[in-house]
């Protein structure tokens, strides 16, 4: 049973290997895609309640022993992170057909989203450095390959910044990498954190963690090194920039949150830093989203203050803290792609996204207006969805630990997070009708059925708290205890 | 010997990072190499140089050299040769269609 933990990485692999023979027969590839992420998905279904019932699986790759060969470890929180991750593919799976030319689809975009997912879930379910940062490899290949797809102008000059930020922070974890196995010896994660717990922490140890946090910190699009995010995640095709706003940043943060709860915990100092780091976040990120009137770059810049929400969870410590970002975490990918496919059924109905010129959409597609009126509400973190109760954990936990700017901080930017994309709502849709404006109520229905399977998923974890809190508030302290971890995986 | 693979690899980041911040196009693709240069001397040098045997079993030796961060570095070399071949590429295209291989100039506005 031990092999379940490598078949959410298998099945889109090989699915994403076959897609490359059919290429060009499009009505097969795309209902081969959907299937193989719907069988996907029912199977991470599974593997949870399996990993629910017996523990953490740990596979041992080729039956090596754990520190010396790869370990595929999956336990609660990597298989509810590759769960949610199977459940925006399946929406961008739905959503492709409908937004991407024939000639995009034509040209390998299903192997690229399927090789996108194996790399997505290989990083989270990974248990070695190396292979995270191969994994980290696999999904920025098909991201690079993805953000291009069409070869429009404006796309091949971001892309090339895109992939530039990417390939130096690669070498940079590489490097840190070999500063890590220099003074460990190791790169198996568990192995890792025993050693660093033996020497409890020193000088050197505290900046290689730095370093990794400014690799990890890179990707995720943490102050200041968010600079990079916003435009090239604006320029591919909506259904590619929902999975890169869901997907890429989070497997940043993601590490962030395994490296610093597993192996760089002793140092306090790092994460009197961390907070500094989040306010920072929260603040620039909620102000660049109020700065542009492009409707696509409200929501990237809205990816920046949800990263600031979980770092701040991670680095006040605490239960509350660590099950709060895993909240944030879950929903917010779900939202995220929400949000990006819905602004860009705007933008192709309205035939514009800039907000000066779109008004009175109301009157010709009411679906899409009330869909998009939840999600701000479920971004903004409103008492009955997902959005509220992530950010009140997180509040908690940072007045357990007696920050409290970071609490206002976060509770301001939410308050901008909810103008920003309400913005949108009030400009956009209401109005007077546009009369120019002939409405395609077809296209329109097809893009709300994938949103509507999203924002059902937010809907759920927000009036179903009480069924999901117990299992996220137990994946909060098993994080603040690595032992359980290091046990399952070298067993001693 | 650690401490001249040190500085080497110290001079080749400095270099890349150096052409990174060039604007033409291909100085930068340059800089990329020699920073992936810099990483994989580094993680050679890290894994400490022992003198020893290549790391092929040889029942008459007992000193190899430490066989993981040679593993390493060979993955590590593929990923940066497909990246650095795919950004050429890249950077080929989006000359032709910007008509510019400078970066000051691949600047984009809100308009198109």
């Amino acid at each position: 049973m031990s092999n379940l933990a490598v078949l959410p990485i298998v099945i889109p692999l090989l699915a994403g290997v076959l897609a490359i023979f059919f290429h060009k027969k499009l009505p097969v590839v795309r209902i081969f895609t959907q299937v193989v992420i719907a069988i996907n998905l029912v199977m991470t279904v599974f593997i949870l309640w399996y990993v629910n019932q017996n523990g953490t699986v740990v596979l041992e790759a080729g039956d090596w022993a754990a520190p010396f060969g790869i370990v595929l470890v999956a336990d609660m929180l990597s298989v509810s992170l590759v769960l949610t991750t199977n459940i925006v593919a399946f929406a961008c799976a739905l959503y492709a057909p409908k937004s991407l030319s024939e000639k995009q689809e034509e040209f390998y975009f299903y192997t690229f989203f399927l090789l996108l997912i194996t790399g997505v879930s290989g990083a989270f379910t990974t248990g070695d450095l190396f292979n995270l940062f191969v994994f980290f490899e696999v999904l920025l290949m098909a991201s690079y390959g993805l953000i291009v797809l069409g070869g429009e102008r404006v796309q091949l000059r971001e892309s090339i910044k895109y992939v530039l930020i990417n390939l130096f922070s690669s070498m940079l974890f590489v490097t840190t990498v070999a500063f890590l196995y220099s003074v460990v010896g190791t790169v198996n994660m568990a192995q890792i954190s025993q050693r660093v717990a033996e020497s409890e922490q020193t000088g050197i140890l505290t900046g290689i963690g730095i370093l990794l946090f400014f690799v990890f910190g890179t990707k995720a699009a943490l102050f200041p090194l968010y600079y990079w995010l916003p435009k090239p995640y604006i320029v591919p095709n909506p259904v590619v920039s929902a999975l890169f706003g869901a997907l890429l940043t989070k497997v940043g943060i993601y590490s962030i949150l395994r490296v610093f709860s597993l192996i760089f915990f002793h140092e306090q100092m790092v994460f009197d830093f961390f907070i500094w780091i989040a306010g920072f976040t929260l603040i620039f990120g909620a102000i660049g989203a109020l700065s542009t009137n492009n409707i696509k770059m409200v929501i990237a810049y809205n990816i920046i203050p949800a990263i600031g929400f979980m770092l701040m969870g991670i680095a006040v410590f605490n239960g509350n803290g660590f099950s709060g970002s895993i909240y944030y975490l879950i929903q917010d990918m779900i939202i995220k792609s929400a949000l990006f496919l819905l602004v860009g059924a705007i933008a192709y109905l309205a035939g514009t996204s800039d907000l000066r010129k779109i008004r009175g959409l109301i009157h010709h597609y009411p679906l899409l207006g009330w869909l998009f009126f939840i999600s701000a509400f479920v971004l903004a973190g409103i008492p009955p969805f997902s959005g509220f109760i992530g950010k009140l954990l997180l509040i908690e936990g940072a007045f357990e630990e007696g920050e409290i700017a970071i609490a206002i901080i976060g509770l301001g930017a939410s308050l901008l997070i909810l103008y920003s994309v309400m913005r949108i709502f009030i400009r956009g849709f209401w109005g007077e009708k546009d009369e120019s404006i002939v409405p395609d109520r077809k296209k329109a229905r097809a893009f709300a059925v994938p949103v509507i399977f999203l924002l059902f998923f937010n809907v759920l974890l927000g009036v179903g708290a009480e069924w999901f809190y117990p299992s996220i508030e137990s994946i909060g302290n098993y994080l603040l205890d690595p032992e359980i971890y290091i046990q399952s995986v070298l067993k001693e | 010997m650690e401490i001249i693979m040190s500085i080497l690899a110290g001079v080749l980041f400095t270099t890349g990072v150096y052409n990174l911040l060039q604007k033409q196009l291909l100085r930068i693709i340059i800089g990329t190499a020699l920073i992936s240069h810099g990483a994989h001397l580094f993680i050679l040098t890290m894994g400490e140089l022992k003198r020893g045997a290549p790391p092929i079993l040889d029942y008459s030796i007992d000193q190899y050299t430490d066989p993981l961060p040679q593993a390493l570095i060979l993955t590590s070399i593929v990923i940066s040769f497909g990246v650095t071949s795919l950004l050429l590429v890249l950077a080929y295209r989006a000359s032709k269609e910007n008509g510019t291989d400078n970066m000051d100039k691949l600047r984009g506005n809100e308009n198109d």
